[in-house]
């Protein structure tokens, strides 16, 4: 048996501890059975998406997951003292409470007024740090809002549709961004999403959710799925992964700059 | 009058930043609510015996917990709740008061203040009550601010929402008990919300509108209490008039600012 540093979490059965895991779970509300039979586990530094129709579930799962809503049957366990970064579908700030970028991005952490700075630039938001916070543009809310998530050092990263409401550009640049989490934080990431095509290129595993999980694997293996092919259609067909290289960036207002410029 | 200066300047302290969260949490009408119970709550302290800031206390305290539960039927809207329970006090309270009549009591005071009588027993309440106020903000300062931003956000984050959202409720009925002598019942929520509103359009943090909140309040009980010396007139409501002649002149200074205020590139 191999010997475990102190503070390491115990391995079970060579795999290594999950950051979260759902287990069996099922939720029904009122006469409606919302989640039946999920299993689900995210491990340490991996990026999960969440895919399925309207209606699905994925929300509720994630809610499930999150300690929002209690399952019906089944277990939820997440890493004792799990550091969760999350990213709201909506977050609609009111102009009653002033705040402006850089005090917004210091929400759920210590984080100094220069490493406020560097998170912001890093989403490439830089120039907008004393904007008061509800002028924000939806896509540059969503990057402020991830810059917030990022700055709490999180070892999970949880959105609910990070895209929502920002331009084709900006999706792919977001995408591209939460890709990069990964490697660079070692964060694992749970998001989900309805869009298909984008998100697969920015994630390791895909699972499909229609109130059971129907098929789950890497972001090809699970196109190839019967049951996937069945529920979203011609949508499989029509789209192909959007895996890509990019020779230009976006700025956060969506003029076009060289790459190395974008993101410093 | 001394006692009431001073009294009255910590008031303005612990409700400068209580305040603006109840700006922000859209809770004008809920502290409302809660500070019209406080004349229940002077005649339950009268009618036990016990100390009258602590009945006052005891009762904004138990009136905001029953608030919380019971705005949680959803086939009423909270508005709804709030104006039963902030009439239903009010007229409880004038009646146990009626009852109670005799030497002491003086039904105006209670609505409306009497910083004339402070005494220094009255002022160790009032520091008490008043300093702890302060160190349970400050202390709840940070998640209580997340989950003004998104409480879904900060419960998943790991803020423990339902404790901080009762600490606050029974912050609000320590801030009404110390306030209660300062400007009464019916204005207690003034001093809470009127600084804080005038804050607002001076400042671009949450911060710094607490600590600007915070300064208003404190010229609006010197002026107050110097129209009062000066000119006799009630002194509570003189420091909430103060108060609002703040409030008129940011006016002034937002508008100035919107025509100033040039959009720039977007």
């Amino acid at each position: 048996m191999p010997h475990l540093p102190r503070g390491t979490l115990a391995m079970d059965s060579g795999t290594p501890q999950s950051v979260l895991r759902a287990e069996n779970v099922s939720l029904v509300l009122g006469a409606q059975s919302i989640l039946s039979g999920v299993d689900l586990a995210v491990a340490p530094g991996e990026s999960v998406t969440l895919v399925g129709p309207n209606g699905a579930g994925k929300t509720m799962l994630l809610r499930v997951l999150m300690g929002l809503v209690a399952p019906t049957s089944g277990v939820v366990a997440r890493r004792s003292g799990l550091r969760v970064g999350y990213l709201p579908q909506t977050l609609a700030p009111d102009p009653i409470l002033p705040m402006d970028v850089r005090r917004f991005v210091g929400i759920g952490s210590d984080a100094s007024q220069s490493r406020r700075s560097q998170a912001l630039d890093e989403v490439g938001i830089g120039d907008l740090s004393r904007r008061p916070l509800h002028e924000l543009s939806g896509g540059e809310m969503r990057r402020a809002m991830l810059a917030r998530a990022l700055l709490r050092d999180p070892e999970i990263l949880v959105m609910d549709e990070p895209v929502q409401g920002v331009d084709l550009a900006g999706q792919v640049e977001l995408y591209d961004r939460i890709a990069k989490v990964k490697t660079d934080n070692g964060s694992a990431v749970l998001m989900v999403s309805h869009d298909l095509n984008l998100v697969m290129a920015a994630t390791d595993r895909v699972i499909c959710l229609n109130h059971h999980v129907c098929c789950e694997g890497a972001p090809e293996s699970v196109r190839g799925n019967a049951e996937y092919r069945a529920l979203f259609g011609d949508d499989v067909e029509s789209l192909a992964v959007y895996t890509h290289h990019h020779d230009h960036a976006h700025r956060a207002d969506g003029e076009v700059v060289p790459l190395e410029q974008a993101h410093d | 009058m001394t006692e009431g200066l001073i009294g009255g300047l910590v008031v303005a302290l612990v409700a400068a930043p209580m305040g603006c969260f109840i700006l922000w949490r859209r809770m004008v009408f809920f502290g409302a609510a809660v500070s019209h119970s406080a004349l229940l709550g002077v005649a339950l302290g009268l009618a036990l015996g016990i100390n009258v800031t602590a009945g006052v206390v005891l009762t904004a305290a138990a009136v905001a917990v029953m608030l919380v539960i019971l705005r949680r039927d959803k086939r009423l809207a909270d508005d709804t709740i709030l104006g039963v329970v902030a009439h239903g006090a009010l007229a409880l309270g004038l009646i146990a008061l009626a009852f109670l009549k005799g030497p002491g009591i003086d039904l105006e005071a209670v609505l409306f203040g009497d910083i004339g009588s402070i005494t220094r027993s009255d002022l160790v309440w009032i520091f008490a009550g008043g300093g702890a106020g302060l160190v349970v903000l400050a202390a709840i300062w940070k998640p209580l601010l997340a989950m003004t931003v998104h409480e879904e956000m900060a419960v998943i984050e790991g803020a423990p929402v339902a404790v901080i959202r009762m600490v606050f409720m029974l912050t609000l009925a320590v801030v009404v008990g110390v306030a209660l002598k300062v400007v009464g019942a019916l204005l207690i929520v003034s001093l809470l919300i009127i600084p804080a509103a005038a804050a607002r359009r001076l400042t671009m943090g949450p911060e710094s509108m607490a600590a600007i909140a915070a300064v208003i309040g404190v010229v609006s009980v010197l002026g107050g209490l110097q129209a009062h010396v000066a000119w006799g007139v009630p002194a509570g409501p003189a420091v909430v008039v103060v108060a609002v002649l703040v409030f008129g002149l940011t006016f002034g200074v937002g508008v100035r600012n919107l025509i100033r205020s040039d959009p720039g590139p977007n």
